[in-house]
């Protein structure tokens, strides 16, 4: 049987064993005593091709695949926009990278100045700087496949440790068209290996990426747990934490119950919330005390408020030529040129050029209504002229968008997440504006348009933000510039809850950057 | 275009043994309807290729071996096999019913009308729902996942590193001309 039982003398007690939770634990497992505590289960790499066909078969839904959903999961969404929460994240030890597509940029410098850059948000307490060489380290880690073309990129002093992935031929009817439009085209990193890296597969082209990666070619943080448990740390899965024992200055202990129905203590000297950007406030607000009546280190009041995400804006359409789509299901092409237009008035946008528009034919076939030749005459007409360009746009953090806790209460009696989300204008206008780019790129390639998500149907990325947020002054943030909490000693946070903006880059680079700088400041604060 | 038994393999790599199905066949007994008699294999096997028959198009060259070693393979397992074995004894009932003969003992023209019959090509998968509903996820749709996973089923369609084949990193970089060589 399992053993769950706390470790004696943990120096660190980890919650969460996605990416941010698994690198801050295998950079401290060789020296401390780490243990390692998450809510799901550890997934036998084995079966992930039997995920693969839950992932084919219309029969599943996408939280089926990584069996999210039931009681354990339960949320509310009381938000002006409804939050598909269960979508948006896995529990289980390798956490929500289990299931993301891997895409892994820096943030630009002027992202992390937002409020005097841009005139939204506040400022970052750190800088682009700051980060840089533990950008470098993450992608070292991550094993991110890149290239140095990007002009709008930020400064970078390394080269990728893996070639970028080469254009798909999409990317080359699309550059055809960008070049007249003069609109630049540049390679997309990915965690995601172009050649085998530290022991694992080369990409072989699945093409199910997202939702799951049968071949281990996509980083996900099983890498850092598996690394982590090398070096010593222990990991317990099926442990979700209750709440944290605490006094005015430090948390004593994390309460985890376990499958058998039994509840323990892990005590530690340091603590990291590594929960996701939704449970992380969601325990802090679980743990009230008399001390901490709105919640754990929210003196600030800030604990779950601001919530972001990015939103999506697509369009697509058919040209009267073979597109080449749904070999792999990841985008080797992208565009940031109109990612520093940014101001007041319109947010950043990435661009993405899909490598994966229309219908892939194995789906269509599950799902349609004839067979035989029918069938087949069908999904030729179906299949193989499709174009699709999406975007990320940034949306600015707003105190009335926030993560609470809901009426309903899940399977151990605690109160559910509610995501109560909120969009504002500057977001919504700035989706049009990556339509109207959109458009002007399809119709150069004299494409029919057939889809668009403007901003009336426009959803998240699946990026929790800024629930947490950084900053300097403990009266409006929550986690000082080492991402410990103003109101805690030995409690720190990793995870893009502490993004004060959110730019439009996809968050998880700069998760693992800001998770390897608050592990050499979990490191300096023990030594002392 | 020809089917081969590098399509079954791969296939099989795509999709595995045990399948999805884990996950519903355990429930598929929670009713209280009598277990039907489990059919032996080789019917099982027959029954699927006469399925094969009706919904793979008929340009396709080389289904009875595909059919045969992708099918064997999947019975094996524990949980899915089971489940497909079902399948048959609920469809042979359905044929019995209504035609006085098992699925793959009636003509050829005749077993396409019977599915339709059974509504096994407009119902959803569901590997723990209707008669219809199971005989979609465990005999049609298991048989068109096989092959539009596949290579030369997805080369038929246009696309030769189809999802759920593992066909590498060069054909999403290769215009329309690759699908030719
Ligand atoms: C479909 C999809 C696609 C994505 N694509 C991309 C992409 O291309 N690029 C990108 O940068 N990002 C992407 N993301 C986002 C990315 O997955 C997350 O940013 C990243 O996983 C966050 O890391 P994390 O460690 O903070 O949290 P998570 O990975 O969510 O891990 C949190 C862990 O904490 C555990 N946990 C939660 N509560 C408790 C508790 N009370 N006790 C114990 N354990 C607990 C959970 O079980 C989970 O394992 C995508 C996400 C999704 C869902
Ligand atoms: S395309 Fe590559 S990374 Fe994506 S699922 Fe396939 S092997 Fe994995």
């Amino acid at each position: 049987m399992t053993d769950r039982t706390p470790v004696s003398d943990a120096s660190v007690c980890v919650i969460g064993a996605g990416p941010a939770g698994a690198l801050v634990a295998d950079s401290l497992a060789a020296d401390y005593e780490v243990v390692v505590l998450d809510a799901g289960p550890r997934f036998d790499p084995d079966e992930r091709v039997d995920r693969q066909e839950r992932a084919i078969r219309p029969y599943y839904d996408r939280p089926d695949v990584w069996e999210m959903g039931g009681p354990r999961d339960d949320h509310d969404a009381s938000g002006e926009w409804f939050y598909p929460l269960n979508h948006a994240r896995v529990k289980g030890i390798g956490g929500s990278t289990l299931h993301w597509q891997g895409m892994v940029m820096r943030l630009h410098e002027d992202d992390f100045n937002s409020g005097s850059a841009r005139g939204v948000g506040p400022d970052w307490p750190i800088e682009y700087e700051d980060l840089r060489p533990y950008y470098a380290r993450a992608e070292r880690e991550l094993g991110v496949a890149g290239a140095d073309d990007n002009p709008y990129g930020p400064p970078r002093e390394q080269p990728y440790p893996l070639p970028a992935f080469p254009p798909s031929y999409s990317d080359s009817l699309f550059a055809e068209a960008c070049e007249r439009l003069g609109i630049d085209m540049h390679s997309v990193p990915n965690a995601r290996n172009s050649e085998p890296y530290q022991g694992r597969s080369q990409c072989v082209g699945y093409g199910t990426c997202q939702p799951v990666c049968p071949s281990g070619a996509k980083y996900d943080a099983t890498v850092h747990i598996d690394s982590a448990e090398r070096r010593g740390a222990t990991v317990i899965d099926r442990a979700p934490v209750q709440y944290l024992e605490h006094g005015p200055e430090r948390i004593d202990a994390a309460v985890y119950a376990t499958p058998d129905g039994e509840e323990h203590t892990q005590q530690a000297e340091a603590f990291v919330l590594a929960c996701g950007g939704v449970e992380t406030p969601r325990l802090l607000l679980l743990s009230a005390s008399e001390t901490y009546p709105d919640g754990l280190a929210n003196t600030s009041g800030a604990v779950g408020r601001y919530f972001m995400d990015h939103l999506f804006a697509g369009t697509g359409g058919v040209v009267d030529e073979r597109t080449r789509q749904n070999h792999v299901g990841f985008y080797t092409s992208s565009s940031q040129q109109f990612y520093d237009e940014a101001d007041e008035e319109f947010a950043p946008i990435k661009l993405e050029f899909f490598n994966y528009d229309g219908p892939s034919p194995v789906e269509t076939a599950l799902s349609a209504d004839e067979w035989g030749d029918d069938l087949l005459g069908r999904l030729r007409e179906d299949y193989g002229n499709h174009l699709g360009i999406g975007a990320l746009v940034e949306q600015r953090p707003q105190a009335e968008s926030y993560v609470g806790l809901g009426e309903e209460t899940d399977n151990h009696g605690n109160p559910v997440p509610d995501v109560h989300w909120t969009v504002d204008d500057r977001a919504l206008r700035t989706i049009e504006r990556a339509n109207r780019i959109q458009e002007r790129i399809l119709n150069e390639l004299d494409a029919e348009i057939t889809w668009q998500v403007g901003p009336d149907g426009t959803g998240p990325a699946y990026h929790h933000m800024g629930t947490t947020r950084m900053g300097t002054d403990p009266t409006d943030s929550v986690v000082d510039p080492e991402c410990r909490t103003h109101d805690l000693d030995n409690c720190w946070i990793a995870s893009s809850s502490v993004f004060p903006t959110g730019g439009a880059v996809n968050p998880t680079l700069t998760i693992a950057a800001l998770a390897l700088r608050t592990a050499d400041a979990i490191d300096r604060s023990l030594d002392s | 275009m020809e089917l081969t038994r590098r399509d079954a393999v791969a296939a099989l790599a795509a999709i595995g043994g045990a399948g999805g199905a884990a996950y519903g066949y355990s429930r598929l007994r929670d009713d209280d309807s009598p277990e039907p008699s489990s059919p032996s294999d080789e019917h099982v096997l027959d029954t699927m290729q006469a399925v094969a028959e009706v919904v793979y198009p008929s340009e396709l060259s080389g289904r009875e071996a595909f059919v045969e070693e992708f099918a064997s393979a999947r019975l094996a397992t524990d949980d899915h096999g089971a489940g497909i074995r079902e399948a048959v004894a609920v469809l042979d009932d359905h044929t019995d019913t209504w035609y006085d003969e098992q699925f793959v003992s009636l003509p050829a023209v005749v077993r396409e009308n019977a599915l339709e019959n059974l509504g096994a090509d407009v119902a959803d998968e569901d590997p723990t729902g209707s008669t219809a509903e199971r005989v979609r996820y465990y005999l049609v749709n298991e048989l068109l996942l096989a092959l539009y996973s596949s290579p030369t089923g997805g080369k038929l369609v246009g696309i030769e590193n189809p999802q759920g084949h593992p066909g590498g990193i060069e054909s999403y970089q290769q215009g329309p001309d690759a699908l030719d060589r």
